[in-house]
């Protein structure tokens, strides 16, 4: 729970583009700048397979005496039955609700002795998992997951009260705007497709799902084949191996999940107003975007830095909130899923201010479309990427998130040495063609939850 | 588990992924000892009074580095509540040698991260670079510590902006207004009442004056203290330090003013708010407590073991009986916050289940505490929550940032680095009997507010307050 007694508030920030005149002090500053930062994200990372057969990378790190694993299975929300949309996400809140011959009460207990921090998610193509153990309690908290994961009990009681809790959180995600607007965006965007539905269910969906239901994702999704591992910490190859398949070896083999049809991809422009009463609207837009495998995926990542990813480095924040004062948050961003890909934005602003702040947005997009950005903005993006990479990898549990994203994309194990690289090579013609195939400044899909004054419900072709 | 889940009682608006992480990792952050800057050589003062700690971590070619004031939105003047947080803002606002919006940029072009926060008792400023940047930040940041320049146009339109900020984290969220609710009315005198992001109307009137003149009176050597963690030598950072903030004249005592003190509360106080966004009637209930700042010898050590073992989480007595026994609540659990420099609290909530009566629900707390308080905890309770801090400790290990934010957050609220560093060991010395007795003298009523938030169809919300009238009772 978060400390209620101090308020972190982010001072959010901008760059003006004014050319700084070169004193003493800049001299350094510009010396310093054109040479990307030394820092480099050299590991070793070692190809494990345990006796039984389950492959892991690991990274070993051994200043601290702690184990941090990620591994995710295939298949997550996309899965849950038509009618029983939150299955995935149900699973992953009772997977430390009792296993084997723990109760629930007992297994939490055992959790805590042992310090072991273990999390689960359901996302919309995967189920990922995060299990962190101080070294020396490593055995008893590989006993642990392993219950967990191949003889969760599922207990009345504990789906019960589990199931409450979800329909809780789905009460008030109801009145929380931000979440009203998402929610109604992938409606929009996706119709009939199972990424329409929300991770987390309806309520109607979410009271239809029994225990019958959580035992058979358990057995579809949880198997070996669809099974990526990413370890970090100190631990080496040789006592991994036997631990690998005290944890996962007693899962079936073969993978039985539903083949998922490709969506459609999401076009505008179509808007929607979900009434609220709250003074601030908040408004989700986007359209489609590329795939991780896309041939443009990186220069659409950089150029997405400029466009909203870049906080205070990037167009939107600049113009909506450092030039005009009309919000507090504005960010875009590219979500790239196995059956669909979107671009997406999120604006909180003022309710008579909401018109206003979308037009500003959709003039950056169109701007950005017909000119792309400057060379100094290209290189300022670099400098920014390439430099900053180091900083994913300075905790063990952020180098195994790492790891197993790049196992999950099917990136390659060189993929930490060449990202880099890659970066570099983007050239602004690159960019400047591919900022006109991915935005559609006309063919957003706009929600907004609020009372936004002043806007049509019909949208506005320009 | 799924109590992650709840946005209920969290400051903080999705979407702000980062900042989460800030606020979560704060608490446990505060108390718990590294065991890497235990070198006295790491700690030291400049000649101009700025405090230095140096916290060396060399798995990755990378550092955080962190300047801390001693001043928060609780040394605000009367009526000019936000003015710590303004400034916070504007302090991205250019200096003489760095062009207005241009700090974060330059960070941005060299690889580097970086973000500030500000707390009623301290504000804080970070970056995160490659170590080669090291030079660079501490010379932006000294930099910007005596030469902020600021001009009316920057100032008007971030004002537009924190006013955004506040209706996103507060306006927009009904939990969040009845929080602010209760604090205010938590405490009579002292400023904690006053929230961080000011009061709506004295915010709109905070201008370049009112930010200038604490800028001034707050922001030099002597009122700040630097933290270092990351790929770094206790030598190179001193180095370093000597050449950017050694090199600023320290200004006039920049002691704080004293604050308010509590007058004794003496009757409990109720707030209720009812509002059609509330989801799930939902109570809440803060009592005043010591913090680590404040407290007597072990007495906060003991009251972060009781409140672990009565509330956080779901192995608590609170979630089990409530939660799992009873099924009146959806979700219940407490927590303690101890970093203040003036005073601490307790708190406790819970979200009442389908069809319950919030009422039962709060009676059901009180009957759970009060047995809590006459029985007391079995040892190995106190033996679980404990292991579960060490823990937290050594987790904290893995993570510059968080060892960084232990070391500025004690400092910064008064604490030595030995208080910082020996607090697992103190945490090894409470006894049940004190864990029992904290809870005792604690857990009083009277030194209490308990708000209640109930989903209402009405399209009118407003709190009403029954507070002023309990207390003239």
């Amino acid at each position: 729970m978060v400390n209620p007694m101090q308020h972190f508030t982010r001072a959010l920030r901008s760059w003006a583009g004014r050319t700084v005149p070169v004193t003493g002090f800049l001299a350094l500053l510009i010396v310093i700048i054109i040479t990307a930062p030394a820092a480099e994200a050299k590991m070793n990372i070692q190809e494990v397979t345990s006796p039984g057969g389950i492959k892991a990378w690991l990274v070993e790190s051994r200043q601290v005496p702690l184990i941090a694993m990620r591994f995710s299975f295939t298949g997550g929300a996309a899965q849950d039955p038509r009618d029983k949309g939150g299955l995935a996400n149900f699973v992953s809140g009772m997977l430390d609700e009792g296993a084997g011959n723990l109760s629930s009460e007992k297994f939490q207990e055992r959790q805590e002795e042992l310090a072991l921090r273990m999390s689960f998610k359901a996302g919309r193509d995967m189920f990922t998992g995060s299990f962190q153990t101080l070294k020396s309690n490593a055995d008893e908290a590989a006993k642990l997951l392993h219950l967990a994961l191949s003889k969760p009990r599922f207990d009345t009681d504990a789906v019960d009260r589990i199931k409450k809790q979800i329909l809780t959180g789905l009460k008030f995600d109801m009145n929380d705007p931000r979440r009203v607007a998402s929610l109604e965006w992938f409606k929009l965007a996706f119709k009939d497709h199972p990424y329409s539905r929300p991770v987390k269910g309806t309520m109607e969906s979410v009271k239809r799902i029994n225990r019958d239901d959580l035992n058979d994702f358990v057995a579809k999704v949880f198997t070996k084949d669809g099974l990526s591992v990413a370890v970090v910490g100190d631990i080496d190859a040789k006592t991994l191996g036997p631990m690998l398949d005290k944890i996962f070896g007693k899962l079936p083999q073969g993978s039985d999940i539903e083949p998922i049809a490709e969506a459609k991809p999401p076009a505008g422009p179509q808007r929607k107003i979900i009434e609220m009463n709250v003074p601030q609207s908040v408004a989700v837009f986007g359209h489609s975007g590329f795939k991780r495998k896309d041939e443009d995926f990186i220069e659409s990542y950089i150029l997405n830095y400029i466009l909203g990813g870049g906080g205070f480095n990037s167009r939107l924040t600049e113009e909506v909130r450092e030039k005009r004062g009309l919000a507090y948050s504005i960010y875009s961003y590219l979500s790239p899923y196995r059956r669909a890909a979107i671009y997406l934005g999120n604006v909180a602003t003022e309710n008579k201010s909401m018109t206003r702040s979308l037009k500003v947005i959709r003039d950056e997009l169109k701007r950005m479309a017909d000119k792309g950005p400057s060379a100094e903005e290209l290189k300022n993006a670099k400098q920014y990427l390439t430099g900053s990479y180091a900083l994913r990898f300075d905790t063990s549990s952020k180098i195994a998130n790492q790891l197993l994203w790049i196992q999950i994309e099917n990136l390659g194990k060189d993929y930490i040495d060449t990202r880099n690289a890659s970066i570099e090579a983007v050239t602004l013609s690159d960019i400047s063609r591919v900022a006109k195939r991915l935005l559609k400044a006309d063919g957003l899909i706009v929600t907004i939850v609020g009372r936004p004054s002043s806007i049509e419900t019909k949208p506005k072709k320009s | 588990m799924i109590l992650k889940q709840f946005s209920l009682l969290s400051n903080w608006r999705a979407g702000l992924a980062a900042f989460c992480v800030i606020a979560t990792a704060m608490i446990l952050a505060l108390p718990i000892s590294a065991s890497s800057a235990t070198s006295t050589d790491s700690h030291f003062k400049l000649k101009n009074g700025m405090e230095v700690v140096v916290i060396p971590d060399h798995r990755a070619p990378v550092v955080t580095h962190m300047v801390w004031y001693r001043v928060g939105a609780a040394d605000e003047q009367r009526g000019v509540s936000g003015i710590a947080h303004f400034l916070e803002h504007l302090m991205f606002k250019g200096t003489k040698k760095i062009a207005p919006g241009e700090f974060s940029k330059i960070i941005a072009r060299n690889g580097g991260q970086d973000n500030a926060f500000t707390g009623h008792d301290a504000t804080s400023y970070f970056q995160r670079v490659a170590k080669d940047r090291l030079p660079l930040v501490m010379e932006m940041e000294s930099d910007r510590m005596v030469n902020l320049q600021l001009l009316e146009k920057d100032v008007v339109t971030e004002r537009k902006v924190i006013l955004e900020e506040r209706r996103s984290r507060v306006e927009n969220d009904p939990s969040n207004i009845l929080g602010e609710q209760m604090t205010a009315a938590l405490y009579q005198s002292h400023p904690y009442g006053v929230p961080i992001l000011g009061w709506e109307h004295e915010m709109r009137l905070l201008n370049l004056k009112s930010a200038t003149d604490f800028y001034k009176r707050y922001y030099a050597p002597n009122n700040a203290i630097l933290i270092v963690a990351g790929d770094v030598t206790a030598n190179e950072v001193k180095k370093l330090a000597r050449a950017t903030y050694g090199k600023l004249k320290p200004q006039a005592e920049r002691v704080r003013a004293a604050r308010p003190i509590e007058p004794p509360h003496r009757a409990p106080i109720r707030v209720s708010l009812d509002d059609p966004r509330a989801g799930r009637a939902t109570v809440q209930r803060y009592y005043l407590a010591p913090s680590y700042a404040s407290s007597g010898p072990g007495e906060a050590e003991s009251l972060d073991l009781m409140m672990k073992i009565f509330a956080s989480g779901i192995t608590s007595r609170l979630y089990k009986s409530l939660v799992v026994k009873q099924k009146k609540a959806a979700s219940a659990g407490g927590w303690y916050s101890g970093s203040g420099l003036d005073s601490g609290r307790l708190g406790v909530y819970a979200v009442a289940s389908d069809g319950e009566a919030i009422e039962d629900v709060e009676k059901a707390i009180d009957e759970v505490l009060a047995v809590f308080i006459e029985k007391g905890v079995t040892q190995k309770e106190l033996e679980r929550a404990r292991n579960s801090y060490i823990a937290s400790h050594i987790y904290g290990g893995d993570n510059q940032v968080s060892l960084a934010r232990r070391y500025g957050w004690g400092l910064v609220n008064g604490r030595t680095i030995a208080d910082i560093e020996e607090w697992p060991d103190r945490l090894k010395k409470v006894t049940v009997e004190d864990v029992q007795r904290v809870a005792k003298k604690y857990f009083d009523k009277s030194q209490s507010i308990t708000g209640v938030l109930r989903p209402s169809e009405t399209k009118k919300s407003g709190a009403k307050k029954a507070g002023h009238a309990d207390r003239k009772s």
